[in-house]
């Protein structure tokens, strides 16, 4: 079972509470992309094994979207934090460094 | 002007907890920053409460106002006099970045009453009951629908969900607080 701690409403979030949303931080590519580029912001998602981040909806509760750094192999939450951010806050990822040490995502470490 | 009808004509079930439809309810849905000034004092001054903290219910007499999301208010009052109050807030919101919707239609309420509430309801929802508190407003799945509910007092609770899903509602009320259906021996 997973429980994320919505930032907004306070409410540690059973599973069946939210809904997902894919991938943190994606940086949209419109139309003045290349093909190539728009075929990676498309499809070519992180699926790793291990420290992941990721958007959430707490969509039976209080209704917002935010975002949650999670491990994929034991489902420890590191943390979740508001939508209105383009990478993960410093606490953030104190909190994975000192539990993952040497951890990497995408060009995040 | 047509007489207004609750959904299941005030459906009633008696279990070792009993379940109660109420008649039709005003609910005025409000969004916009609650931290603002000016929204948190039209609020105020409609429903005569204080503004609720995060995830609270405030009272004044028959009006309620409970804190929804940090962008979203419930002014909860009889049902006649929704629309005076939605067109009072709408003038005090006037300029702010807010809107004002009576939303008494669209939703059922219900109310549960007996020693084992938080029983009953625990069954239903992903909510740790023997921890929930008076004065809290609790928006979550209700089995398989969204729904919302507070404890006016120990004993009591009033949950609200959508109108089109009421009898589902209702029946999933029932069934969880049926004689016989307890969960732990007393
Ligand atoms: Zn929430």
């Amino acid at each position: 079972m997973l429980l994320l701690t919505c930032p907004y409403c306070g409410v540690a979030a059973e599973e069946t509470e939210l809904a997902p949303g894919g991938e943190a931080h994606l940086a949209r590519v419109g139309p003045e992309g290349t093909d190539d580029a728009f075929h990676a912001y498309l499809f070519e998602k992180e699926n790793p094994r291990g420290v992941h981040f990721e958007r959430w909806r707490h969509a039976m509760g209080c209704g917002k979207w935010f975002h949650a750094a999670r491990c994929t192999v034991t489902l420890e939450v590191f943390g979740t934090y508001p939508a209105q951010t383009t990478e993960p806050p410093e606490h953030i990822r104190a909190a994975i460094s000192a539990k993952r040490p040497g951890w990497t995502w995408r060009d995040l470490a | 002007m047509s007489e207004p009808a609750s959904a299941l004509g005030v459906a009633r079930a008696e279990g070792y907890v009993a379940v109660a439809e109420l008649p039709p309810q005003g609910m005025i849905s409000v969004r916009g920053d609650l931290s603002e000034e000016g929204v948190a004092q039209a609020l105020a001054d409609a429903s005569g409460a204080a503004l609720p903290g995060v995830r609270g219910i405030t009272h004044a007499g028959e009006t309620s106002l409970a804190w929804m999301s940090p962008d979203e208010a419930m002014l909860f009052c009889g049902y006649d006099e929704a629309e005076e109050l939605a067109q009072a807030l709408r003038e005090a919101l006037t300029g702010a970045h807010a809107l004002v919707a009576n939303v008494s239609d669209a939703r059922a309420s219900f109310e549960l009453t007996g020693a084992r509430v938080r029983e009953v309801i625990a069954k239903l929802a992903p909510v740790d009951m023997e921890r929930f508190a008076l004065g809290e407003i609790r928006r979550t799945r209700l089995a398989q629908i969204p729904a919302a509910f507070w404890m006016p007092e120990e004993g009591r609770l009033t949950l609200i969900c959508f109108r089109s899903v009421a009898r589902y509602a209702f029946d999933l009320l029932a069934k969880a607080a049926e004689t016989g259906a307890e969960v732990y021996a007393r």
